[in-house]
């Protein structure tokens, strides 16, 4: 069993990954982590310093053994294709967890491999853990997912993990606002498919009023994205979550954000109730244990 | 005054493409200098009241399923018909398939299709092709 896209999962299997991810939240708050036998190869073919530490601490707390393969400095500057690495480490471990900036490498690892592939992000495509763990935080502090009001604000466009997260909150039926600003919004064919699938309200709107709002979802907003710079600082000042915006919102309102963070949010509003970033990056653990764990189980019934 | 083709005795006819479209089906179906047998590629023929289009015969192969729904992509109203001792005896219109493998190719310059080799991948979503590796959707056309 591969985790390779969110597009793959349906609902139930959503909701099997929560049941996991809490399972392993009791083990955890027990200190009785039932311990497995296995070996992780994390395989980063471009930086991520927070995913790849994640996935490797939620092995460590299975008993898991970790092989790293470190993308940039071994064979793939000698110019072995992917195929041949993807295969030979296959040989060295039971699951492995991959980040490589191509659109589609996880996918194309999956089918090269026995071992279960965890796709750790795939360039702009997909990143289905964050999603699961974004979702799985949504559901452990708000309960349920489908009475939300959720805000994704800031670079809808480029931010992968916004298109994966609004498929997720209309499997469901969440109502979402999009506020971006224009030229960064959201693609048409990612709203288009979310509101015929899953029939999903959403609403684009250029304006910052969270006052109706559950949750607000922020993303960065990069410099880089704008030729004016002065439009991108005139942007980049409203975007940032200013305590001011945050008059007037629902008192239990959370702001969740994927990390790292830049300038977007201040320090006034970490320190603030609503901040629960930290948190969500925290049931990053739980999710990857019970994504690894259902991983193990299924590639021993295949052998077995 | 008109341009008289030779009827072919065996081989596959492609008619009803698209104006402007009928080299894009010659070249979909691989037929270059190197192709052996009698090859006719007609451009701007009248067809109903103000259209025009292309047709392509080709002596000598019988067009696959597979490379019929392909056209479909650059032409999707062509029909294509297959000769056998002069007769038709096969006639198919082009349809977009549900799914394609190792049939045009993804525009995204980030797609792993284009860096490995790997055939490239897509199925239909609502009316447009959805890339099997880096799951973008693109129409039919840009993937020819």
């Amino acid at each position: 069993m591969d985790l390779i896209s969110f597009r793959d999962l349906s609902k139930e299997d959503v909701e099997d990954y929560f049941a996991r991810a809490e399972e392993m939240d009791r083990q955890l708050e027990a200190g009785n982590v039932e311990k497995l036998d296995g070996i992780v190869a994390t395989m980063f073919f471009e930086p991520s310093t927070r995913t790849k530490l994640s996935f490797q601490s939620a092995a460590e707390r299975l008993g898991l053994q970790i092989v790293d393969f470190v993308g940039s400095s071994s064979s793939l500057k000698k110019g072995e294709s992917f195929e041949d690495t993807i295969r030979t480490v296959d040989g060295y471990a039971d699951i492995i967890v991959i980040r490589h900036p191509l659109e589609g490498s996880a996918r194309v690892a999956s089918e090269f491999a026995e071992a279960p592939i965890a796709n750790g992000g795939d360039g702009g495509n997909q990143h289905p853990s964050q999603t699961l763990l974004d979702l799985y935080t949504l559901k452990k502090m708000k309960g349920d997912i489908g009475a939300l009001n959720v805000h994704l604000v800031g670079d809808l466009k480029h931010a992968r993990t916004m298109r994966s997260l609004l498929y997720g909150l209309g499997m469901f039926g969440a109502k979402v606002k999009l506020v971006a600003p224009s030229g960064l919004e959201m693609a048409r064919d990612a709203i288009a498919d979310v509101k015929r699938k899953f029939e999903m309200e959403v609403e684009e709107t250029e304006t910052i009023d969270f006052k109706d709002a559950d949750v607000v979802y922020v993303c960065r907003i990069q410099e880089e994205r704008f030729e004016d710079k002065y439009e991108a600082m005139s942007v980049k000042k409203k975007f940032t979550i200013k305590p001011e915006y945050l008059q007037g919102v629902k008192e239990d309102m959370i702001i969740l954000h994927p990390l790292p963070k830049i300038d977007e949010i201040p320090p006034e509003v970490d320190k603030s109730k609503y901040a629960k970033y930290f948190e969500q990056a925290k049931n990053g653990i739980p999710m990857r244990m019970g994504i690894m764990k259902k991983m193990l189980g299924s590639a021993r019934q295949k052998k077995g | 005054m008109g341009i008289t083709v030779d009827t072919i005795e065996q081989g596959t006819v492609v008619d009803h493409i698209r104006q402007g479209m009928g080299i894009r089906v010659m070249d979909l179906l691989g037929i270059d200098k190197s192709y052996p047998h009698r090859v006719a590629l007609v451009m701007n023929v009248g067809s109903g009241k103000s259209n025009k289009k292309d047709i392509v015969k080709i002596e000598g192969i019988l067009v696959s399923e597979e490379k019929t729904d392909a056209i479909a992509l650059i032409a999707p109203n062509a029909t294509i018909n297959h000769i056998q001792e002069g007769r038709v005896v096969k006639k198919k219109k082009a349809e977009l398939p549900e799914k394609m493998e190792g049939v045009g190719k993804c525009p995204n310059p980030k797609c792993i299709s284009n860096h490995q080799d790997v055939p490239s991948r897509f199925a239909l979503d609502n009316g447009e092709y959805r890339c099997g590796y880096c799951e973008r959707k693109f129409r039919a056309s840009e993937l020819v």
